[in-house]
Order: structure tokens, then C-alpha cells, then sequence
């Protein structure tokens, strides 16, 4: 198993760890994240039909609507959420569902930037640990590595 | 916000701590209870998020428009009923985006009870909250349009990206949640493109032999929209070379298409948007960062993306995402004058209350109703489970609603003109007139 160490910008800090599910596309949680089972849902989204509770989801950004924040309080609030989201350029909607469920429920999920060249070695299968300090190991099963989609 | 290359924002400084957030004595006191406690909950979200997102001080606003209304589930109602119960109030004029259900009609469809029963409930805590109840998803076509230059709190999606391109208000790409906490303390995070030097084009779309006939037809713009979205992704786009002046529903029927395929807030197009007079002005005087040639073939293959389904069946057409204008109300009259939809078909509008109360004084709801259609106003299919399950094909001139009815409501949908809904209505079928696009 290889072990990869990236270093990324702790946007909301804490650590997490489950296998990773990546795709370059970013998404809209309105109308592309289930809340009620954590599948995501947009059918033109490459990672469509997967589920994403208690998984590392590494997305570049949330794109389309607004409402995608309060889906994702939705999810935090009932444990259909990510673990924790890797992103590239950094997340105000996703930021703030943290920022709110810490206020309401005490409770948040970690958001991790990194630059597109780290976000490039990610895969879909990998384990991966994040810590408080924006550090991400990441154990991979498979050296070869087909593009993300 | 913090869009690849702001300068504010370095990736890859990771050591740097958040920039200091300095907050003004006023903010201190909202900050500490002062002025009472939604304010003060309101205040430390605000605070917190301009200072994750990195901005060094906060900035008045003199509007707001509040997407938290769209009921998903009991955390935003909790959010909602918290705020309103401490006494929260907003301290500018709030308008308030489409709600759960349509107030007094929801039980014409399919809305389950206790669903009604909480969305209500939401609709009253931001209704307890000082705002304007006006329920739509286009404030900017209400007496609330906000003006150029005025610095505002907006949330839904296309609402932002129409108040910053069309009339160059400043917002930026706000959330549900946030905007409500805007709304209460009257401050936003300066950044982003609330500030003009985050207001220049990054991407520069020239049209290619676009044929002029295809450019005064409505379905041409929610096309373009759905293109520049996916294009650009989080990039501010300018468009060069169209040859028409687009009307304000075409550019609200683009800003939406944008707004949903990509995380566009803002566009330019050159000649007819207002910080646009020039290229060189949409640019602000610097390069694109990426050129691209627009062809027939692009926006031929981004008007496939939007249908969904290769049937002909059909069982309802839906219009008015974004809300129907007076001026849509006034376009469709016409086409419908004395005929009747398919009876096998529905047909829906929907709108907000003000519009459907202007359609209506001007005589417009007469050929409505005889034609067998039907309007729903506060809200829309993607808000509302009002659609009963039977209810499998849709069609549709809105690019939001074909971005998202396969998703959210899992129906098959084909996206074509308003003269082409209005004829697939009344033959109880899909059909598309393909003459612009294919030559």
C-alpha cells in the first residue's frame, strides 16, 4: 500500500478519515445530494448513484444553487453527511454549513483546500485521514491511476 | 468567492493565518449581545465566515434577498424558528425568495400534509422577521429591484448573478443561511464582488457565426447560458459578438441557465450589460485569462444537454423558472389566444402573487384559463413536491428547470422554445421546431 502526505489549508478544522470519492466536476447539493440517504443525485454528475455519507468527498467546489449550504445542514444534522470535504478553491457554501451546524448542533465536518496538482492524487478508493492542521494522508491499493472523471 | 487567482486568498500560503478581520466598534457590540441575541448569532456566523473567507473588514448593505426560505428539511427550519424566537429582525429591506408551497392553493396538488404544515411554519418565521413576503425568485423584476452600484446581501442563484450582471448591483455568491444573517446585521464581508476589482472578466466567449434569427429566438439564450456555465465554472465570462440587444427576460433566462451548469455570479456581455460599454471595460483593462470561439456546433450540443429523453411522450409543460414577468405573461397571451391544450396534457405557469396580479389586470389570465392552464404562485416544481407522481414527462423553456427536474424530482424533461411548449401542449406531444438550429 502506498502512503501519499499532502499538506492543505484547514478551512474548517478537524480531523476525519474514510475512503475517498473524487471527481473533478464540482456539484450542486440542491438537487445533486440525497440528505435523506447521502447518495448523490445529479444524473449528470460522474459520481451519480454513489453514496457519499462517511466518505472523504473531494470535490473542486459546490457549483449552481444557493441552497446547496442548507442541504448539507440537512445531512450534517442527519448523519448523511461526508466526512469530510476536500476542495480546491476554497467553499463558502460548504464553509458555512459547518459554520451553522457548529452554532445549532455543535457539531461540523472538516474542509480541506488543496492546490490542483494535489487534488490530482486523489482517487476514488483511496483511505484517507485528515488532521486538525490540514494534513492528508492518503493509502492507496492501486499504484495505477486512471484520469479522475 | 475566493475564485482562483483573488489575491486575497493564497492556496498555497498555507502557513499564513486568516487575515485579521477588523471589525468596527459597532460590529464589536452585535458581537457581544448588545443588540440582542439573533443579532448577536447572526453577527458571530457573519464574523466567522468573513473571516474563514478571509475579508478584512465587513460593509454596509441596503438590501437583502433571503433564498433561506425554500424549506429542505428540519435543520433549516430549526435555523429559522431559532433566529425568529430570539426576536431576530432585519435592519434593511428584505425580500424574501419562493417558499415550499404556493400559501393558499397548495392543496390543488400533490403536497403532502405535514410537509405543508412545516413549510408553512418557515414561511412565518421569516415572514415574523420584518420582510417584504414577496415570494419569488425574481425580486429583481418586483419594486425591489435594487439599483447600479448598491451594495446588497442576495441569495438564489439566479437572482445573484442577475442583480450583479444586468443591473450591476453588487453581490456576492451568497447561501441560503448567510443571507438572512446579512439581512439582520445590515453588514456583509467586503470581498469578492461587492468589490470592483473582483468585477473584471476572466474569460472572453467570442460568438462565431451565430445566425441573427437564432439570436432573437427566446430558446437561444437559456442555451448560451448553459454553455458559459460549464465553460466557465467559477469565472467571470464576457461575451463578444452578439448581434442583437437581448431583452431583460432572454438575459434573466441566461443568468439562470449559468447560475445552474456552472457557479457563474456575474457576466458581461459586451454592448448591453452595464459594466460592460467596452471589452476593454468588461476586462478592466487586463487580458482574458482563456479565449474561446463559440460555434453553432457548442451551443448545438449544449441545447441536446438540456433534454433529457428521446420520447415524445409528454405529460405536462412547465414554465417560469425563473418566475414569469408580466412581459412573459404578455408573450404567451397571444400564442395561446383561442386554443386549448391537449387533454391528456398539463400546463403550468408559475409566478409570483405581484406579477400574476399585474398578468391579471391586464387582461393576460383570460386566454390562461381557456386555454386549460394552469398557475401556481410563492414557489415552483423544484421547491414544492407538488408534482403528483403520475407526472413523469416534463417540457420546458427553462434551463433551471431542465438543469434540475432529473435530479431532484427524478422526471424526464425536453427543453425547447415557448412556441414550441405551447404546440407540444396542444398535440400531446413533444416537438421541437429545429429550422434555427440547424442550419
Amino acid at each position: 500500500m502506498d502512503k501519499l502526505t499532502l499538506q492543505g489549508k484547514p478551512i474548517i478544522a478537524g480531523s476525519a478519515s474514510g475512503l475517498a470519492l473524487v471527481s473533478r466536476e464540482p456539484l450542486s447539493f440542491w438537487g445533486g445530494y440525497d440528505w435523506k440517504t447521502g447518495e448523490i443525485i445529479d444524473r449528470r454528475h460522474p459520481l451519480s448513484g454513489l453514496i457519499a455519507k462517511g466518505k472523504i468527498l473531494a470535490i473542486p467546489f459546490a457549483r449552481g444553487s444557493s441552497t446547496t449550504t442548507a442541504v448539507l445542514l440537512e445531512a450534517i444534522r442527519a448523519g448523511t453527511a461526508p466526512n469530510a470535504i476536500i476542495i480546491t478553491a476554497t467553499d463558502f457554501f460548504f464553509a458555512l454549513a459547518s459554520v451553522v451546524a457548529t452554532e445549532m448542533y455543535s457539531t461540523s465536518i472538516p474542509l480541506v483546500a488543496v492546490s490542483e496538482s494535489d487534488f490530482a492524487k486523489l482517487q476514488t478508493g483511496d483511505q484517507i485521514e485528515t488532521d486538525e492542521h490540514g494534513v492528508i494522508s492518503v493509502f492507496s491499493h492501486t499504484p495505477a491511476r486512471p484520469p479522475i472523471p | 468567492m475566493w475564485r482562483r487567482g483573488d489575491s486575497q486568498w493564497n492556496l498555497f500560503d498555507i502557513e499564513t493565518k486568516h487575515m485579521s478581520l477588523s471589525l468596527t466598534d459597532k460590529d464589536h457590540a452585535m458581537l457581544r449581545g448588545d443588540h440582542g441575541p439573533a443579532t448577536k448569532m447572526a453577527m458571530s456566523i457573519l464574523a466567522r465566515m468573513a473571516e474563514v473567507a478571509g475579508a478584512q473588514e465587513l460593509l454596509d448593505i441596503t438590501g437583502a434577498h433571503i433564498d433561506s426560505t425554500v424549506y429542505i428539511g428540519d435543520a433549516g427550519l430549526e435555523f429559522a424558528e431559532r433566529l425568529a424566537n430570539l426576536g431576530a429582525k432585519v435592519s434593511v429591506p428584505t425580500t424574501l425568495n419562493v417558499s415550499g408551497l404556493d400559501e393558499h392553493h397548495w392543496q390543488e396538488w400533490a403536497v403532502p400534509n405535514d410537509w405543508a404544515r412545516q413549510a408553512q411554519r418557515q414561511m412565518m418565521a421569516y415572514q415574523s422577521m420584518g420582510t417584504i413576503p414577496t415570494w419569488t425568485c425574481a425580486p429583481y423584476q418586483t419594486e425591489m429591484r435594487p439599483s447600479f452600484g448598491q451594495q446588497i446581501a442576495w441569495g438564489e442563484s439566479n437572482a445573484i448573478v442577475f442583480a450583479n450582471s444586468v443591473i450591476g448591483a453588487r453581490t456576492e455568491r451568497y447561501p441560503d443561511l448567510f443571507d438572512i444573517c446579512c439581512a439582520i446585521v445590515g453588514r456583509a464581508p467586503a470581498m469578492g464582488l461587492h468589490l470592483t476589482a473582483n468585477r473584471a472578466g476572466k474569460l472572453l466567449l467570442q460568438m462565431k457565426d451565430i445566425p441573427e434569427a437564432l439570436q432573437h429566438s427566446d430558446d437561444f439564450y437559456p442555451v448560451l447560458g448553459h454553455f458559459m456555465g460549464k465553460t466557465s465554472l467559477d469565472r467571470i465570462p464576457v461575451v463578444e459578438g452578439l448581434g442583437v440587444i437581448p431583452n431583460e427576460d432572454q438575459l434573466k433566462a441566461l443568468g439562470a441557465a449559468c447560475a445552474s451548469s456552472g457557479a457563474v455570479a456575474m457576466f458581461h456581455i459586451v454592448g448591453v450589460t452595464p459594466e460592460a460599454r467596452t471589452l476593454e471595460s468588461a476586462f478592466q483593462n487586463k487580458q482574458p485569462e482563456e479565449t474561446i470561439t463559440v460555434t453553432m456546433d457548442m451551443l448545438r450540443q449544449s441545447r441536446r444537454e438540456l433534454t433529457h429523453t428521446d420520447s415524445e411522450r409528454l405529460d405536462m409543460v412547465v414554465l417560469g423558472s425563473p418566475h414569469f414577468s408580466l412581459a412573459e405573461f404578455k408573450a404567451l397571451a397571444p400564442l395561446i389566444q383561442g386554443k386549448r391544450k391537449h387533454s391528456r396534457v398539463k400546463f403550468l405557469v408559475t409566478s409570483s402573487r405581484a406579477m400574476t396580479l399585474l398578468a391579471k389586470q391586464a387582461g393576460y389570465l383570460e386566454a390562461l384559463e381557456a386555454f386549460g392552464a394552469q398557475l401556481t404562485v410563492d414557489t415552483c416544481i423544484l421547491t414544492s413536491p407538488m408534482l403528483p407522481a403520475e407526472i413523469k414527462y416534463l417540457m420546458t423553456n427553462s434551463a433551471k428547470f431542465a438543469y434540475y427536474s432529473p435530479g431532484l424530482l427524478g422526471k424526464q424533461i425536453t427543453f425547447g422554445s415557448l412556441k414550441d411548449c405551447v404546440a407540444s401542449a396542444i398535440e400531446g406531444k413533444a416537438l421541437r421546431d429545429e429550422s434555427l438550429w440547424t442550419n
